[in-house]
Order: structure tokens, then sequence, then C-alpha cells
């Protein structure tokens, strides 16, 4: 099959989506003729012109904010913010009017927008530019957040989140915008809340979101030849969680690794692992291990950046921790 | 208008440093020893300059993503922000920070930021704090056409306006936000404009006039510590490089650029000066060697100056 980066496909999936439905549109800074501070949306403004191609002033509340009026009035937003850092300055219009819009007004509105957001370390880009903040999003009721690890589920994802009814926050960690994989050409969804099991094992299971799936790969790959056998799962929605794949996993394996960029403390680990204590203790044999980042901000040095991101051997040396237990 | 000469040669070293100092960045960025986002600010020195010239040591600033000129205009010490931009334990933020996040708060120098728009309300909480503690210290907040489009903006002259606050909102037009022309990004062709809304003075001056920068600037921050509140100050400049290091700038013309090199405002200054019979080029020339001399050592300190040690990376979270 042909292969695309995660850049593309996603690129992709919007124009395949502008192609389909008219009232869908981008907006977002610098998304038009710069096509994006990482070139998402290169080439969109050339086919369909500034009107579906939004380039906006640095606004983010405005962004945000006119795209959840454009959505409750009936258009199909894809608003991009240039980083996950700048939903502070957009938070209320996210969390307080997106989210709620629906149930506070009784069913009466509905919210079809789509907020792209890239997250993520790895660039020495510091502290304001390469946050995780999945977690602060997950724990709104009303939004949906979706967080894709390959090429292949970023432009399925996407599509479905463009045609979700809802507020659907899409992250893209940057630093998998050059990840190649195997896209079809045509036009196809993945339902939002499946998660997906990207290698078998029979030891552990490894959960693991967005860069750090490929990183729980690598070591996967690592430990095999010490003969142990990880199964990696990615949950590829956080909101709504797939709890029967993970505890399906579980079942069989017995342990369970957590693994995330965002910081440990009330990360999305911490749901993930509650979930698993509520609903598959017990079929543990050990407990729930997380391998996160230290719960501070993220630093700008290259030496402290590297030791702030998970590694695929601290990632080995938990799951081979866990297997001692 | 005399400015002492002391002052006029002060205001061409400090344009030099800047100029030197981030075409000596770029060198590093490219070859791969500065790390991150890297906003430069040649074209602009005269803006900080002009401004800064006016300010005592301590003065507040806040500064911005393209910083480097706003810090070095009030005094920050080269080796430790070359240090910082390679990521050493002995930059000015530990290597915490890097270029979008260097400050030095016994300066006065509030941060550099990576959040465009997050320095208005901070500078106008320096301004509180002066009048708050009856000091006639005040607070600049730079900042660009772009940001004068966030929300913050519109709060922070409020404030500062109905507050009375001592805050010199200088805006540095260059005329684009990444690629977003500011003739596409507001409907009024002067940031200043603004003002009217917040009954302050706004005023719009040549920011590659660093005399002009320096007069206006004066007048303003005069106004600030006298008790008369914030002023909003325009300087018309423009950025020579890309937005940032490594962007291939295909949204605006070349002859733009050619018109604007031709209003450099440092040869400019420099004939200005040499006009006066203040500085001869002879006297120029040894000037940028000297200053050049002094970003080698800088550039030395910052490659023998060891990394961080991991450890590290959990201290100055908190306070204690
Ligand atoms: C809240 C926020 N939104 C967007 C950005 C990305 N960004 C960084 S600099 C910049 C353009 C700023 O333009 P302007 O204020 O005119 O300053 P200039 O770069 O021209 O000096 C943008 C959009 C950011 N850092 N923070
Ligand atoms: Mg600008």
């Amino acid at each position: 099959m042909r292969k695309l980066t995660m850049l593309k496909a996603i690129n992709e999936a919007l124009r395949q989506e502008m192609r389909r439905d008219p009232k869908v549109y981008v907006a977002g800074e610098d998304v038009g003729i710069f096509g994006g501070c990482f070139g998402v949306t290169a080439g969109l403004i050339e086919e369909f012109g500034p009107d579906r191609v939004r380039d906006t002033p640095i606004t983010e509340s405005a962004i945000v904010g006119s795209s959840v009026g454009a959505a409750a009035t009936g258009l199909r937003p894809v608003a991009e913010l240039m980083f996950i850092d700048f939903i502070g300055v957009a938070m209320d219009q996210i969390f307080n009017q997106a989210a709620k819009m629906r149930y506070m007004f009784g069913g009466k509105a509905k919210v079809p927008l789509v907020l792209r957001m890239p997250c993520g370390a790895g660039g020495s880009a510091a502290a304001q530019h390469s946050q995780c903040l999945e977690a602060w999003l997950m724990h709104v009721p009303g939004l949906k957040v979706v967080a894709p690890s390959m090429p292949y589920d970023a432009k399925g994802l996407l599509i479905s989140s463009i045609r979700d009814n809802n507020p659907v926050i899409f992250i893209e960690h940057k630093f998998l915008y050059g990840v190649e994989g195997e896209v079809p050409e045509e036009s196809y969804t993945i339902p939002l809340g499946k998660a997906d099991v990207k290698k078998e094992g029979k030891d552990v299971t490894i959960i693991a979101t967005m860069a750090m799936v490929h990183r729980a790969l690598e070591a996967a790959a690592d430990m095999e030849k010490d003969g142990i056998s990880a199964e990696v799962v990615d949950p590829r929605t956080l909101q709504p969680l797939d709890n029967e794949t993970i505890v399906n996993s579980i079942k069989k394996t017995h342990r369970a690794v957590i693994v995330h960029e965002a910081v440990k403390f009330a990360g999305p680990g911490a749901e993930i692992a509650a979930m698993i204590a509520e609903e598959a203790f017990d079929y543990l044999d050990a407990p729930i291990k997380r391998v996160t980042a230290p719960f501070t901000p993220v630093p700008f040095s290259p030496p402290l950046e590297k030791e702030f991101i998970p590694s695929k051997e601290k990632i080995a040396s938990a799951v081979k921790a866990l297997l001692q237990e | 208008m005399a400015i002492e000469k002391e002052k006029l040669l002060w205001m061409f070293r400090n344009m030099v440093t800047i100029r030197l100092f981030e075409e000596r960045v770029a060198e590093y960025f490219a070859a791969g020893k500065i790390y991150g986002f890297v906003h430069l600010y040649v074209g602009e020195e005269a803006t900080a300059t002009g401004v800064c010239a006016n300010l005592r040591k301590d003065d507040y600033i806040t500064s911005t993503h393209r910083g480097h000129g706003h810090l070095i205009s009030k005094g920050g010490d080269l080796k430790l922000m070359m240090a910082e931009l390679f990521g050493r334990k002995t930059g000015y933020c530990k290597g915490k920070g890097g270029s979008m996040h260097i400050a030095d708060v016994e300066l006065g120098i509030l941060g550099a930021n990576g959040i465009v728009g997050g320095g208005f309300p901070i500078a106008t909480g320096a301004g509180l704090t002066a009048k708050y503690n009856g000091t006639d210290q005040v607070a600049v907040c730079f900042f660009g056409d772009g940001a004068s489009n966030q929300g913050t903006f519109h709060e922070a002259l409020n404030l500062a306006s109905i507050w009375k606050l001592p805050v010199v909102f200088v805006n540095e037009n260059n005329m684009y936000g990444i690629s977003m022309s500011q003739k596409k990004s507001m409907n009024v062709p002067d940031v200043a404009a603004r003002a009217a809304a917040y009954n302050v003075p706004g005023v719009v001056v040549d920011g590659n006039d660093v005399l002009a920068v320096y007069e206006a600037a004066g007048e303003a921050i005069k106004r600030a510590r006298s008790g008369e509140g914030p002023t909003l100050l325009e300087c018309k400049t423009y950025r020579y490089r890309g937005h940032f290091e490594g962007d291939p700038t295909v949204y605006r013309p070349k002859e733009e650029v050619e018109e604007w090199k031709k209003k450099d405002p440092i040869p400019r200054f420099e004939n200005e000066l040499a006009k006066m019979g203040i500085l001869a080029p002879d006297q120029a020339q040894a000037i940028k060697a000297e200053i050049s001399k002094l970003i080698d050592e800088a550039v030395k300190f910052a490659e023998e100056s060891p990394w961080p040690s991991l450890e590290e990376i959990t201290e100055d979270v908190y306070a204690v």
C-alpha cells in the first residue's frame, strides 16, 4: 500500500472532507499561504481559497470561540491552534462554551467542531511549546479527545472527528509528523473510542499514547530478544476511552505498564490506571506501573529534555521490574 | 535636543552589539549548536535601544519571543545569554529556558515570552507594584503588531489606563506576525490608533530612527514616572530575517525587504554621528571590532560551559 507521513495523512483527511462537505472549513494562524507552522495545511488555500482556509490574526480565544459560534449555527470548523500550549489563551471557549453548550441548552444545540493542535517535546522548544496537556481536556464532560500515533489512524480518526457532532480535540504529536506508514488513498473512518492493539504479546500489556506508542514498540522489540512478550495497546482516543480493549489485554497478560509523555501526577495514565484497578483488579498479578515525564515543566537544554521524555530503556526496565514482582 | 555624547555612543554600541550578537546566533543555530526556536531582532535594533536608553536599572521590561535585543538593551550579560542559548548550566536560566524565556529579574527583565500577548498583563502588574510602593519606577511592555490582536492587549491597556499605572506599551510594528501582514490582521493602519479606546496617548514614530525613538519613549516614560499613566508608543520597523531561523519568508516580496534594508538603522545612525562629529569611520570600525571580540568571548564561555546535570531537572519547580 501507499505510504504517507502522518503530516500528509492529516492533510489528505482535511482535503477529502473539504471536498465532500462544503460546510467544512479550516481556520487558524498562518494556515493559508504559510501552510501552518508545521506544514499540515499546505496546499489547501490553493485548492479551496481564502474563504475556506481562513488565516486568522493571533487570537486564540476568537479562533476557538468563532469556531464554536459557527459550529453551533451549522458550519463544521476545523480550527488549528499552532501549539497545544496556547489553549490556555482560549480555554474558556473550549471548556465553558464548546464543551457545555449542548448540555446546558438541554440537548437543543450541537457543536460539530474539531480543534487540531500539536503537542510534545523533543525539539528544545522549551516550557511553553512542548507540553502534553491531554489530561486537562479529558477531564471535561462534553469534549472528545483523540490522540493518534500512526498515519493510518490519524487520517481515519480525523475524518471521524470532522463528521462527529461534538467538539473534538485532535492532538497531533509534532514528532510524529514525519513518521511514515501505510495509508489508503480513499476516504475511510475509524470510530472514536476504539483502541488498537499495535503488537500482540502475552507477558505484559503496555498501554501507550502518541509518540510513546513508538517508544513502547521499540522497547517491546528489544525485550523480545530477552524472551519477554509485550502487548502494546494504543487507546487512540482518550475520551471516550476504550476500557474493553485494555481490560481484555490485561485478562491475557495480567500486568499493566502505562506510558505517556505527559507528567505523571493527574496525567492521562492516572485515569487509565484507576479504570484498570476498578475493572480488572482480579486479573492483575502485579501493581500497575507508570512511565511518564517527571513532574516539571519541559526543560530547554537538550540533555535535560532527553531525560524528561520517557525512553525505550525506561519502558523496558519498568516492564522487567514488574515481571520480577 | 541635546543628548550627551556618552549616551549617543552607548546607543551606537548597543545597536551594534545586538546586530553582531544576532548574526552570531544565526551562525551557531545553522551549525546546530543553538537549539529550539530562535527569533532574531536584526533590523529592529533602534527600537529597543532608543526605548531602553531612557530606562534605569530598577525599571522593568517585559519582552517577547524576539527578545535578545530587549535584553541586551536593558543590560543583559552577553555571556549568560549565549550560554543559555547553548543550553548550558551557566546560562541565565541554567539551561531551563532557552531563547524564548531568558530573564534577568535583577535587571528588571521579566522575561522573554513564548506566549504572544503574555507580557501585557505582566508589565501592567509590574507597573502596579511601582505605584503601590510609591516609587517612580516604570514598566515597559515590548510587543509586536501581531500581539496587539490578542485579548490581553485590550485587557491590560484598559486596566493600566483606569488605574493610571506607569506602563509604556511599546509596539514594534514590523508589519508581520509570522506570515500575516498587519494590513490583513487589523483594519487600522496604526496600532497606536487603538490608544483612543483607552483614553491614553497613542504615538507613532519611525522605529528605525534611534533618536526619534529615544525622544518619543523619553516623553512617554517621563509621563509614566510622574504619575500620568500609560502611553501606547508604536515604532514602525522591519525584521530582515525570517520569522524564526529557517523561515523561507514566502509571504513577503523581495522588493519590500530591499526597500527596508535601505533604511537600516545602524548605518543611518552611524552617518548621523559622523555628521555630528562624534564618530569617525575608523572609530566606528574599532567599536565594531571590539564588540565582535566580546561576542567571541561570550561564545567561548558558552562552549566551554558544562551541560546541566540530570538531577537538576526537578529543581526550581517550586520556591522554598
Ligand atoms: C499565544 C500564542 N499564539 C501564537 C504563537 C505563535 N507565534 C509566535 S511569534 C508569532 C508572531 C508574532 O507576531 P508579532 O507579535 O507581530 O511579533 P514579531 O514576531 O513580528 O516580532 C506567532 C503567531 C505564540 N507563540 N503564542
Ligand atoms: Mg510583527
